[in-house]
């Protein structure tokens, strides 16, 4: 259960970026998880209500996008889907693969609200 | 939708374009960032690794299930190395100092963490840790993570290797049940060998082979404490990496965790 862990860290993340850019409050933020990054994706959207509460993400929408799995085989050089309990190569078997997506933990877009921003 | 900007806000007064104005106000600005969410952990662990570095001091961060053998593991490591390497342990518990205390009794200085109800450290802890040790006066740093195979496997500490433990009392398939940890594995240790002869259902084999249809390439090792078996291969794998350390000093070249070594093309992008 360290997904409260990473909502305090998106919490901290966006708040710089909002400073930053002047933005009165986000009105969503998109992350990109993979499988293999050690995060589930349902606990995470149950503890970022409450990470965010008081917050400049209140009431910003949650995104998140899923990488799927896909590894590279160091044999045969081909890429295939893997599941993240079973990384074999799909094409030849072997063992030896690499990981080409799927353990991303990445903020990738903020939609960030400028309402009340003077008008030029 | 918003037909100027497509920015999906509709009949908002103050959502005013100015039609084919050179500037027009967005009211909402899409911007990508492309961020690890962890690059506040990521920095501090960068901090601690050139501390350990900068001193020639080869940490470990030892991980596993509560209850596989760790603290065990670690009395027996001092025993065997302390006249060869100057040890000192950091200990992260939830509760409690029993683990700093079993070590100290060993005649190495340990450092406990109370992490609270934290299930995992992160690489601040660490940092606070560390300020407690002269690391002028340290070869050798272990770190017992907290007792969970889910959690300490994402967060970098500044380690230079991954250890994870499993007993012979866990089941043989444990790696393919938790592949973000044993994936983070450089060596992975089936301790409590010593049992083996009353538990058949375990097969090193099988947790070998578990190990290898999630691609981790981790040298899987037996020990145990109780008959002191496979410590010895245990205590060399821990000198050719304290030796591989010194030799890669004073060069820039940090050495981490195999696993960290390569990210995948979005997290290239993201660093």
């Amino acid at each position: 259960m360290h997904e409260l862990s990473i909502c305090q860290a998106i919490v901290a993340e966006v708040e710089r970026i909002a400073r930053q850019h002047e933005a009165a409050a986000v009105s969503s933020i998109t992350l990109r998880i993979g499988p293999l990054s050690g995060v589930e994706t349902v606990q995470l959207e149950q503890a970022y209500p409450l990470a965010v509460a008081g917050t400049v993400l209140a009431g910003a929408r949650l995104v998140i996008d899923s990488v799927p799995v896909r590894v590279r085989c160091r044999v045969c050089r081909q890429e295939t889907a893997a599941a993240p309990n079973r990384m074999v190569c799909a094409r030849c078997g072997d063992w030896r693969t690499e990981l080409v997506s799927g353990d991303e933990l990445l903020l990738a877009s903020v939609e960030l609200d400028r309402a009340g921003a003077p008008l030029q | 939708m918003c037909e100027t900007c497509g920015c999906g806000l509709t009949g908002v007064e103050s959502h005013a374009h100015q039609r084919l104005a050179p500037v027009h106000r967005h009211e909402h600005e899409n911007l990508m960032v492309l961020t690890r969410l962890l690059a506040h952990n990521d920095e501090a662990a960068r901090h601690n690794r050139s501390h350990l570095d900068e001193h020639g001091v080869l940490a470990i961060n030892i991980m596993s299930a509560p209850g596989s053998g760790k603290t065990s593991l670690l009395e027996a490591t001092v025993q065997r190395l302390r006249q060869q390497y100057r040890i000192c342990v950091i200990e992260g518990d939830l509760a409690t100092d029993n683990d700093a205390r079993r070590i100290r009794a060993q005649g190495v200085p340990a450092v406990q963490i109370n992490t609270g109800n934290a299930c995992h450290l992160d690489a601040s802890m660490v940092h606070r840790a560390l300020h407690e040790i002269r690391l002028a006066d340290v070869d050798l740093l272990f770190i017992e993570n907290v007792g969970n195979l889910v959690c300490p496997a994402s967060f970098d500490l500044g380690q230079h290797r991954n250890v994870v433990l499993l007993s012979v009392t866990e089941g043989d398939d444990k790696p393919e049940k938790y592949p973000v940890m044993f994936r983070a594995a450089d060596l992975v240790l089936i301790a409590k060998t010593d049992l083996l002869a009353h538990i058949t259902e375990f097969s090193i084999e099988r947790a070998e082979r578990s190990l290898r249809s999630i691609a981790s390439a981790a040298p899987a090792m037996g020990v145990s404490c109780r008959s002191g078996q496979g410590i010895d291969a245990w205590c060399e794998w821990l000198q050719a990496e304290h030796h591989a350390l010194s030799q890669r000093r004073p060069t820039s070249e940090l050495s981490r965790p195999h696993h960290d070594e390569q990210p995948t093309q979005i997290e290239a992008e993201a660093r």
